[in-house]
């Protein structure tokens, strides 16, 4: 490393933390090349509006939902398979009709996908942090430890991740045995999820860091003295998350649905706090009887929002793109 | 070539190694596989002599190398909730899923290259834009819901076609079963195999519009044009045949992700395959299937990233140069 003098290094690292602007962040943010290649996409726009509404409607469904499907006192089994008020028999009460134990549908599909979307979060929260912790340490350290979590990512890559996070829940239902699974579902689905997604981020954030950690600021705050923890997190991690948003929003959207999947094929949530896809597995066994709603508008639902949220991801991936600008 | 082959083949054992030791390690760790096969009621010295027996008490090491010589002898042990070899019910199985994969990535090929290909020369046309936004949906519609409409759709509204199970089959040589060769397996063919290839399809479809989109504006496809050959000569001859390469590897790796995604299709459609086998062991924490599915799927992801590797070797010239 050339010689530097204090401070040289004093002024880079000082230029760093002065860089931010001290303009407001709204304006900042309105006058982005981001947002007006936001504005631009219609289909963006009506997208965005579809997720945010989706969002409100499951976070905000104990005082949206025309019914609480929890609330034992006031379901009845006298209520049960009613179907959708444009057809006949049906109950003005239940928009959407009731499932087989005679809770509102409607109600079920906002609480459902309130379950649906907190997993979605938490597992792509805890997959971009165990992620994002592996690729910056491989990439910053290089090496054995570098070489060794990138065999790793790639043995795990040659697996879809469906088959992982079947695998991590089958292996956890093992270990917990009977033990109280229903209370577990949740954690474990979190998990499993979190295991199998990892990988995209580790590869995302290694390739960058690899750039990075080259550059001038990052040598100068070595050469200060700074631990290379501080040095990852404060001064690498801000440069790297850009592509990490991206990876998170498509991942969000197939979180919910792999969720969905496992919920469906009777490893995920239980029947007693169902997501969307639980509700579908349930709706499922009434398809043949005719009572097509209970499984079809759960299915619909879900589909709405991972659409909407794979529209935000692509628009997110384009913009963030530099070779399409 | 000799070189690129073995250093392939190396990496491609130890990812085997490594999944293997994974598999050991639940089929031996996760639970106790002596509770899992004897009664409540076997006394304690019982259960002692069977441990010995079947050298859970050997070393580690041993008991590893054991494990896999075992498995490559296709020897997995014994299901628990079945009582019978693991292999067995596999052999079982196996024709189930493969004829429910070939038929499933053929649709995806058949429809999804045609689809790409018209998408790609008409860039502008509104069915070109039909199909994209139609891609996009079925991106976003998970597999098993698709499945759901399409037997709610042609099962239970039209009733065309069979929802469950394979059909009539046919026995061909000492185990295989076909459904290839009569009316009703065919049709019970035709939904599940739409189900699993549709996201294949339009993966296809989108990549081929993609590269052709790339190709044709390369200088010699003009070339080709100004020299007067017909379009059907310049479009299939000289550019389709550019988009191939990349088409070739993500099929390779695709038929990974279809036997993947055959697990959810065949529970959806009650298919009697390998996926619904171990989703049942999934379920009933079946460790001895779990871990030979694991093993099988494994090896079988490996065998085709090894071959799609070499063909793509073949396939572009620009590999084989310059490689030491």
């Amino acid at each position: 490393m050339p010689y530097v003098s204090n401070e040289e290094v004093n002024a880079a690292v000082q230029d760093r933390a002065t860089e931010q602007p001290t303009a407001g962040r709204a304006s900042r943010i309105l006058d982005s090349d981001i947002f007006h290649s936001f504005l631009r996409s219609k289909i963006t726009v009506v997208a965005a509006v579809a997720t945010l509404i989706l969002f409100l409607l499951s976070f905000l469904a104990p005082w949206v939902a025309p019914h609480n499907p929890f609330d034992l006192a006031t379901i009845s089994i006298l209520d049960a398979r009613v179907p959708p008020i444009w057809q006949e028999n049906s109950d003005p009460r239940f928009i959407l009709g009731t499932d087989d134990q005679g809770r509102d549908l409607l109600s079920g599909i906002f609480y459902g996908m309130r379950i649906s979307l907190i997993i979605g979060f938490c597992s792509v929260f805890a997959a971009a942090i165990l992620g994002i912790s592996l690729g910056l340490v491989a990439g910053y350290m290089g090496g054995r430890v570098d070489s060794f979590i990138m065999r790793v990512a790639d043995v795990q890559l040659t697996f879809p991740a469906i088959l992982i996070a079947l695998l991590i829940d089958g292996i956890a239902a093992g270990i917990f045995g009977g033990v109280d699974r229903e209370f577990f579902a949740f954690y474990i689905l979190i998990v499993s999820l979190a295991l199998s997604f990892w990988v995209q981020y580790a590869r995302t954030v290694r390739g960058s860091t690899m750039v990075e950690k080259n550059k001038e600021y990052v040598q100068a705050a070595r050469v200060i003295g700074i631990p290379a923890v501080i040095i990852m997190v404060r001064h690498i991690l801000p440069n790297v998350m850009g592509p990490v948003m991206v990876i998170a929003t498509i991942n969000l959207a197939l979180a919910i649905v792999t969720e969905a999947t496992l919920s469906f094929l009777g490893v995920g949530m239980p029947p007693t706090q169902p997501s969307l896809g639980t509700l579908i597995a349930i709706g499922n066994d009434f398809l043949y009887s005719g009572e097509w709603w209970i499984a079809i508008f759960p299915g619909l639902a879900l589909a709405l929002l991972v659409l909407n949220v794979n529209l935000l991801g692509d628009w997110l991936r384009d913009a963030l793109n530099p070779k399409l600008r | 070539m000799i070189g690129f082959a073995t250093r392939r083949l190396i990496q491609a054992l130890i990812v085997m190694l490594v999944v293997a030791l994974l598999a050991f390690t639940m089929f031996r760790f996760v639970g106790d596989p002596i509770n899992q096969m004897v009664g409540i009621e076997t006394s304690i010295e019982e259960r002692e002599a069977l441990r010995e027996r079947l050298g859970l008490n050997d070393p580690i090491p041993v008991q590893f190398l054991r494990f896999v010589s075992k498995a490559a002898q296709f020897d997995f042990g014994t299901s628990y909730q079945f009582r019978q070899p693991v292999s067995e019910l596999f052999a079982k199985r196996i024709p189930a899923t493969l004829e429910l994969s070939f038929t499933s990535a053929l649709f995806a090929l058949a429809v999804g290259i045609p689809m790409g290909i018209y998408a790609g020369l008409n860039r502008e046309s509104i069915i070109s834009k039909m199909f994209l936004s139609v891609s996009l949906v079925g991106i976003s519609l998970p597999t098993f819901f698709i499945g759901i409409l399409l037997i709610f759709l042609f099962s239970v509204t039209l009733q065309w076609l069979p929802s469950f199970g394979r059909g009539e089959t046919v026995q061909v040589g000492s185990w295989w079963t076909t459904g290839f060769l009569t009316v009703s397996g065919l049709k019970a063919l035709i939904l599940p195999s739409v189900t699993l290839g549709l996201y294949q399809m339009t993966l296809i479809m989108r990549l081929i519009r993609a590269e052709m989109l790339e190709v044709i504006r390369t200088d010699y496809i003009k070339f080709a044009r100004a020299r007067g050959l017909p379009n059907r000569l310049v479009n299939f001859r000289h550019a389709l045949k550019n988009t191939l390469v990349p088409v070739i590897t993500i099929t390779g790796l695709q038929l990974g992700a279809i036997i993947a995604f055959a697990t959810i299709t065949e529970t959806v459609f009650n298919w009697p395959g390998m996926g619904l086998l171990f989703l049942q062991a999934v379920q009933n924490v079946d460790i001895p299937i779990m871990s030979a599915y694991l093993l099988l799927t494994a090896f079988l992801f490996v065998a085709i990233n090894f071959i799609v590797d070499i063909l793509y070797f073949y396939i572009d010239p620009r590999l084989r140069v310059g490689r030491p």
